[in-house]
């Protein structure tokens, strides 16, 4: 592994922990910088895709994918999250469901000033729901995924991976 | 036009052991339902999800159908849900839609151009492979065989009459049975849900 491959997040390093975690169903919307994982995901057979086009669609839909017994996975941006309050409140919060939210953190940066407002609001949205997170930057970092998925199921409650190099590890 | 009530009555003989999500309809299913284990009445976890619940169930139980009983309301808060549906095109899913025309636990308010929209021609352009509309019980009756027969999506759209609730919400009469885990619980136990 050279410098350049340990700085980022790959796509494989994502798919290998939603396969490690036996995830059944990916219901997303495409993300700025997720095209890589999308065309991943499409092409594994063990992999079936749910597409949204609002992302407070995909709460429910996972609820309901969890109920009759299969394991799904939310991939949105901070955006959709956010435009998802109250759907996360409701289907996902209120039923107990144990399931990890990727979430692209648009905006985010370890330097300088964010001037994206909505990186400055998405830790706060988690806050105020009292939902945990873990940060992931690259592919040191795929434990962190791990510690989701199962800190989701010990504790039936959705937990939320935010995806910080949103704009480099996917960007090949 | 029909009542909520008698469109859930004339919906029993063809339950059978098919998931049934009430939405907004529970209170008048809950005394009809001979599978209580299968019925998913939650309520209003956050309005305009029941078609998503829907959809998540029917993809996750493709051995089962999964009647959904849908509101105008939650469908006008969420109109692409349709397009997911119809891509994903789950053969077992039968989406009915029950148009009032208003926000009924809210007063009775119209919902917008409650009296000039078309619900299943929306349905149907967003790619539900049947469509159907009613406004008469006799010709809903009379069509259940058919639509009960056809693979899904099927979409469904039934124009009731308004029954309006002034309440308070915590003046209201509680009509449920079980509480919101509790439906959870005994429906993962009767689907044997392990994940």
């Amino acid at each position: 592994m050279n410098d350049m491959t340990a700085n980022v997040l790959s796509p494989e390093t994502m798919l290998a922990q939603i396969k490690k975690h036996g995830v059944t169903h990916v219901v997303y919307l495409p993300d700025s910088e997720t095209n890589w994982l999308y065309l991943l995901m499409k092409a594994d057979p063990a992999i079936h895709l749910v597409g949204v086009n609002r992302e407070g669609h995909a709460s429910s839909i996972a609820a309901g994918l969890w109920l009759g017994g299969a394991k799904p996975l939310i991939l949105i941006q901070n955006t959709g999250m956010l435009e998802s309050g109250d759907s996360i409140r409701g289907w996902l919060m209120s039923l107990n469901v144990p399931i990890v939210l990727m979430v692209g953190y648009r905006g985010w940066t370890r330097h300088g000033v964010t001037t994206d407002t909505v990186a400055t609001y998405t830790e706060r949205f988690l806050m105020a729901f009292g939902l945990n997170y873990y940060l992931v930057e690259n592919d040191a970092d795929a434990s962190r995924i791990a510690v989701a998925f199962e800190e989701a199921e010990r504790t039936k409650r959705p937990v939320v991976v935010l995806v910080g190099d949103e704009y480099h590890g996917f960007n090949r | 036009m029909m009542h909520t009530a008698e469109m859930m009555k004339a919906f029993v003989p063809y339950r059978g052991d098919a998931i049934l999500v009430p939405g907004r309809s529970g209170r008048y299913w809950i005394n009809l339902s001979d599978n209580q284990p299968l019925d998913v009445e939650l309520g209003d976890p956050s309005m305009g999800g029941h078609a998503g619940l829907g959809l998540g169930l029917a993809l996750a139980r493709s051995d089962k159908k999964v009647m959904l009983f849908d509101s105008e309301g939650d469908i006008l808060m969420s109109l692409g849900i349709l397009a997911t549906v119809a891509e994903q095109s789950p053969p077992n899913l039968y989406h009915f839609l029950i148009d009032n025309g208003v926000y009924a636990t809210t007063g009775g308010q119209p919902v917008p151009n409650a009296d000039n929209i078309q619900y299943d021609m929306i349905a149907r352009g967003c790619g539900y492979p049947s469509t159907y509309a009613f406004t008469e019980i006799g010709d809903f009756e009379r069509a259940l065989p058919e639509i009960m027969g056809k693979p899904g999506p099927v979409f469904v759209s039934c124009k009731v009459v308004p029954e309006i609730e002034n309440e308070p919400i915590g003046r209201r009469r509680r009509w449920q049975t079980r509480t919101r885990e509790e439906v959870v619980v005994d429906l993962r136990r009767a689907l044997g849900s392990s994940r």
